[in-house]
């Protein structure tokens, strides 16, 4: 085990640098490279209103003083007050939306992952064959799905014209279920309220599809380059050899140790999945960071914004992080 | 899967392309027809539209008919000029996107690689966060930082992709670098200069062509993305792809689907062309599965 | 004569390749008996291994099985489909493949591998299946505490001694085995030829043993088929093919084989080219290193006749 810990250890060390420079580049594109007050009044304000803001934000020092400020605060978990509403801590807004972001996430997720899986795996079992080559196009159309796009056509034939789902929206009104997680999805079950989690449920399939579909393409690529190169191995030779069910040698021989290489990738669609997250939110009215970051942006509340894209970032980071230490728990070999 | 590779093999490789390798080749067509159409439609979009795209031209939201083959949109304009007049937007941030990203990351990239050093770790260390930041959210920052203008989105979506090619240009001069016929140059009194562009160049110019046509459909999107979420490059009533699809969605809920979807298929258009030209291409260039 | 349990006749197995069609098995012919051994030897690319493949149907894409016929206990195999191909595999004739590093599934413990494989072809429950796979494991050396182990915590020889186990699991007719022993180190391979004339014995079982080094298979076989380009060249008794054989390229090989005893002979080599199968040369395939090769032998191919009872040869030399 101690290896492992090693491991663990450097691997969050690493993280520090990358944390840091995420912060800089922060800072660096939102006070450096950005116009702050130009950003928050838009163009012409009198000199007296730039004043205060510079004043308020505290624009006035030295640059690299406002930098330490800057990492002084985050540090200390400030992500600063919102320039609007009652000037309420970005980092209790930003917690407010988040369950609603990884109750869409963690479903997205499962239905890209079970859609790119199959499709992989059909690819792979009839290579060369038309079927490859359907789903290799299905591969590559997906990533060119414009999410607002999908999310818009499945809105107009699933809630619009067949009447069947929600197109915003995360559950009916005054149906929220009792706060436990903030997944609404998960609450409702662990409270045994049937008729919150249909709602939350109902609500959440068009989203989550609309998320699904557009990552599935890659996982329905890299399940299907795995699969062929798994396939050509020696041991499911010998697996035929033994007169085994093809059934039999693609899921359980095959498709298993293609796994790993798939879960690698996972960890790395993270951003990808946050990305898309944003605009799928949107496209939906989903409460989510994406919604919210959208809101504020409209509305310049500068810090609000600043203090969300901190969090995005410390977010990939953390889950990178997360994913890495598990995948050394999963595989031995990872950790040398 | 030797890197080292001299003009004559690239030639080589360039004449391997046999047209026996079907469904590649069908899909590099695609890809090719489908982007060399919209260029064209935004190169001649005054003589190709029917209607002034900013301009009132029938009545409010009219569905698909003789006139407005698209339809109208909320305001009375027709959606089909208005898809012709928004490639030219989209296709310009794009050119731009790619000409910023490229000429930042490929000479960092040859710089790191080549000099390498501390210079090179604290590079690529910021180039790696930068890339493990997601994208779409990167470029939001910048452009809701810098304010929105045709720069400034261009500039929002080049920084994503800068990463992208300083990575592949250092991994090949690091590669490189070390490989014996570089040795050899140095040894018969090579400059510097003469051996990154005359050795290093053409090795890395197969790989070229696949990034860039990722790297348009990455812009295209995310170009679209901004514009959606209101930090597009232009300001209404000048047509643009994603603004147009955000102010059709509105109405969406009765039934008013013209004015939303013809703007976002074109993305998907455009998108799935780049898409289609770049995977074509590296197939052909790098068949890994050949057998 | 014991009973025939195995014949392939004009058998022919091209692949089908960008370049062209490899002839990689090209018009054979050969029988097995009931429990007997068949060592077959040739150069790398002669086609014995092909011909391994082809017996189970397991041939890679783009290679093809073109023509002839393999008759097993009275079956052709050419005639199965892919279903009715299982029931055979690992049941009625299994295989021990060239490297063991690569033929176990990484993911799966040892002991799974047997159990699956038995569960696969009858209908026994899993204890009983852990049962037969301990058992299995015990005849080919295997302490019974590694059932669980995982095949990266095993040797080269260890895993080629599952292998075996596997290949003997359901007490098969006739077991494959393509190059056992070349992936291992030189001890370990007498263990392994060892362990598998002991087995052989003990489970009656038929094999056919394919080798590129002629002394290996000598130690072991029955019979020895000797083949060159995609051919069969002679084929007989282990001591006659050592004692007295007939063909050139048998002679030429046999010569080449290094002698301890005689320390002071010289390394003799076959001089020329292996045929390169996608043009093989006209007439007899081996006329261009043949010592003995007249005009006739790079006109016509030579017929596969049998000289003495069970010994045959394809030579025009021989008439």
């Amino acid at each position: 085990m101690t290896s492992l810990r090693i491991y663990v250890v450097r691997r969050i060390l690493l993280a520090i640098p990358t944390i840091l420079i995420l912060l800089t580049i922060v800072f660096v594109v939102m006070r450096v490279a950005g116009d702050p007050v130009s950003a928050i009044l838009g163009g012409h304000a009198p000199a007296e209103q730039i004043e205060r803001i510079k004043e308020q934000l505290g624009l006035n020092k030295p640059l690299y003083v406002q930098y330490l400020e800057y990492l002084w605060q985050l540090f200390h978990g400030d992500l600063g007050r919102s320039m609007i509403w009652g000037r309420r801590p970005v980092l209790v807004e930003i917690l407010e939306h988040f369950p609603a972001t990884l109750e869409l996430s963690i479903s997205a997720f499962i239905v890209s992952i079970f859609i790119g899986i199959i499709t992989g795996v059909h690819s792979a079992r009839n290579y060369n064959k038309p079927t490859d080559h359907m789903l290799r196009l299905y591969g590559i159309v997906t990533y060119a799905l414009f999410i607002p796009w999908i999310g818009l056509i499945l809105q107009l034939i699933f809630g619009v014209y067949l009447g069947w789902l929600p197109t915003s929206g995360r559950i009916d009104t005054l149906m929220e279920p009792k706060h436990i997680t903030g997944l609404y999805v998960l609450d409702s079950i662990l409270t045994l309220n049937i008729p919150s989690l249909i709602s939350a449920i109902r609500h959440l399939i068009l989203p989550s599809i609309t998320l699904g579909i557009y990552l599935s393409g890659i996982y329905t690529r890299l399940t299907r380059s795995n699969m062929l190169e798994i396939l050509r191995k020696d041991f499911i030779t010998a697996a035929k050899a033994r007169g085994l069910p093809e059934d039999t040698i693609i899921y359980k021989h095959a498709l298993k140790n293609a796994f790993i290489p798939i879960l690698t990738m996972m960890g790395l669609q993270f951003a990808l999945l946050l990305a898309g997250a944003v605009l799928t939110e949107t496209t939906f009215s989903w409460p989510g960071m994406g919604t919210f970051l959208a809101e504020r942006i409209f509305y310049r509340d500068y810090t609000t914004v600043q203090g969300t894209i901190v969090f995005f970032a410390l977010l990939v980071v953390s889950v990178s992080l997360i994913i890495d230490i598990l995948y050394a728990y999963i595989d031995p070999r990872i950790r040398y | 899967m030797t890197p080292i590779l001299s003009f004559s093999r690239l030639i080589a490789s360039l004449k391997r392309i046999s047209p026996r390798r079907g469904i590649e080749y069908c899909f590099t067509i695609i890809g090719f027809v489908i982007t060399l159409s919209i260029i064209l439609m935004a190169i001649f979009a005054p003589y190709i539209a029917p209607y002034d795209p900013t301009k009132r031209v029938g009545g409010l939201l009219e569905g698909p008919n003789s006139h407005f083959i698209m339809g109208t949109d909320s305001l009375g304009r027709d959606i089909f000029s208005r898809i012709i007049y928004g490639s030219r937007i989209v296709l310009r941030v794009t050119l731009l996107s790619i000409v910023i990203s490229f000429f930042c990351g490929v000479p960092l990239g040859l710089i790191a690689g080549y000099v390498g050093g501390k210079l090179d770790s604290v590079l690529s260390l910021v180039m790696d966060a930068m890339y493990a930041f997601p994208g779409l959210i990167l470029a939001i920052a910048i452009a809701a930082a810098l304010g929105p203008s045709e720069i400034t989105v261009s500039l929002a979506i080049a920084v994503i992709y800068i990463p992208t090619y300083f990575r592949m240009i250092r991994g090949h001069v690091l590669s490189l670098k070390e490989s014996l016929f570089i040795e050899a140059a140095r040894a018969i009194g090579a400059r510097d200069r003469t051996i990154i562009f005359k050795y290093i160049f053409p090795n890395v110019i197969l790989s070229i062509p696949i990034i860039l046509s990722l790297n348009a459909a990455d812009a295209v999107l995310t170009e679209a993305a901004l514009s959606f979420l209101g930090l597009g490059p232009v300001t209404a009533p000048t047509p643009d792809w994603g603004m147009d699809l955000r102010m059709g969605h509105a109405y969406l809920a009765a039934k008013i689907w013209w004015p939303s979807t013809f703007p976002g298929l074109m993305i998907v258009l455009l998108t799935l062309g780049f898409s289609l030209l770049g995977e074509g291409i590296s197939e052909i260039l790098n068949p890994r599965l050949r057998r | 004569m014991g009973e025939s349990i195995l014949e392939v006749k004009g058998l022919k197995v091209y692949y089908y390749t960008r370049e062209g069609v490899v002839r990689a098995v090209d018009n054979v012919d050969f029988f097995m008996e009931k429990g007997e051994t068949v060592g077959l030897v040739g150069e790398s690319g002669s086609g014995k291994s092909t011909l391994g493949f082809s017996i189970l149907k397991l041939i890679p894409p783009p290679g093809k099985i073109v023509d002839g016929k393999i008759i097993f206990d009275g079956i052709d195999l050419t005639e199965l489909d892919e279903k009715e191909m299982r029931e055979i595999r690992g049941k009625r004739i299994s295989m021990v493949f060239q490297d063991p590093m690569t033929s176990l599934n990484p993911l799966m413990k040892i002991g799974d591998h047997l159990v699956e494989t038995i569960m696969t072809h009858e209908e026994v429950t899993r204890e009983e299946a852990e049962e037969r796979a301990l058992a299995l494991l015990r005849d080919v050396g295997i302490m019974p505490d590694r059932f669980h182990d995982y095949p990266h915590q095993f040797s080269g020889g260890m895993r080629q001694r599952v292998m075996i186990a596997l290949a003997l699991a359901l007490n098969p007719d006739i077991v494959i085995a393509d190059e056992p022993t070349s992936a291992l180190d030189v001890i370990v391979q007498f263990q392994i030829l060892d362990l598998m004339e002991r087995l052989k014995k003990q489970y009656n079982v038929g094999m056919i043993f394919i080798s590129h080094d002629i002394s290996v298979v000598a130690e072991i076989s029955d019979k020895i088929a000797l083949m060159y380009a995609g051919q069969i060249v002679e084929y007989a008794n282990a001591i006659p093919f050592f004692e007295e054989h007939l063909h050139p390229y048998a002679e030429l090989l046999l010569q080449s084989v290094p002698n301890i005893e005689l320390s002071d002979q010289k390394l003799k080599y076959i001089p020329g080219l292996p045929p390169d199968l996608l043009h093989p040369p006209s007439g007899c395939r081996f006329h261009p290193r043949c010592p003995y090769a007249e005009s006739i032998c790079k006109e016509k191919d030579p017929p596969l006749l049998e000289i003495n009872t069970g010994h045959f040869v394809k030579c025009f030399r021989y008439k």
